[in-house]
């Protein structure tokens, strides 16, 4: 089910702490964190998210059409290698 | 023969039902269509005069998007998917289902024929 209209998106707020701050002193870092169900704001477009996906952080760089979708839809938490005896292709 | 958003409807259908022969219009769409038009749900397609043709042709035009630029729409969407590297997009370019089912059964639609792997020990007892 979707969320609703009423709340808004939502954005973790340490996440939105750093990001406006970076933001004011036009710095570039690339912010480590967790937030996987954060969405991506307008504001976080340009930046380098390193974002954990239980293992590692996966660097996630924010474009613009990625505003709307949420941090943890682009560092995926299974990686499948294939069937083994599946040599082909 | 009605000609309707670039395809021939079939012309012994009822009007309801021929016009979802059109790619992005489907029963309810269909019905509402021929309501502002004030056609007969039942009257066939082959029976519609030009004036109603007419008619149905520019609510189609006005309000939906149909065939060719509904399926483009629809494909531009996926390929932005799997261009910003999204899960969703992953799942689309790997022929997986992308909204969460299970794939250890089922999910044959997106898969395809079943691929046996030869060789395959089968579990006696």
């Amino acid at each position: 089910m979707a969320r609703s209209l009423k709340k808004g998106p939502f954005i973790d707020h340490n996440l939105e702490k750093k990001v406006t701050q970076m933001n004011e002193s036009n710095k570039k870092t690339v912010l480590k964190t967790w937030a996987r169900r954060s969405v991506i704001y307008p504001e976080m477009v340009g930046h380098t998210f390193a974002v954990h996906n239980g293992n590692k952080f996966i660097p996630v760089y924010c474009t613009e059409n990625m505003v709307g979708h949420k941090l943890g839809e682009f560092a995926a938490t299974r990686s499948f290698k294939g069937h083994s005896g599946n040599n082909k292709k | 023969m009605a000609r309707i958003a670039g395809i021939d409807l079939p012309k012994n259908k009822r009007g309801e039902i021929g016009l979802t022969y059109i790619f992005g219009i489907g029963r309810s769409r269909a019905q509402r269509i021929l309501t502002e038009a004030g056609i007969d749900f039942n009257k066939k397609v082959n029976e519609w005069n030009d004036d109603e043709q007419n008619a149905i042709r520019k609510i189609v035009n006005d309000n939906f998007k149909v065939e060719g630029g509904l399926r483009s729409e629809v494909a531009l969407n996926i390929k932005r998917l799997t261009d910003i590297g999204s899960y969703r997009g992953i799942r689309h370019r790997n022929g997986l289902p992308v909204r969460g089912q299970r794939t250890k059964t089922n999910s044959r639609t997106r898969k395809g024929k079943r691929k046996t792997v030869a060789n395959k020990k089968k579990v006696t007892k």
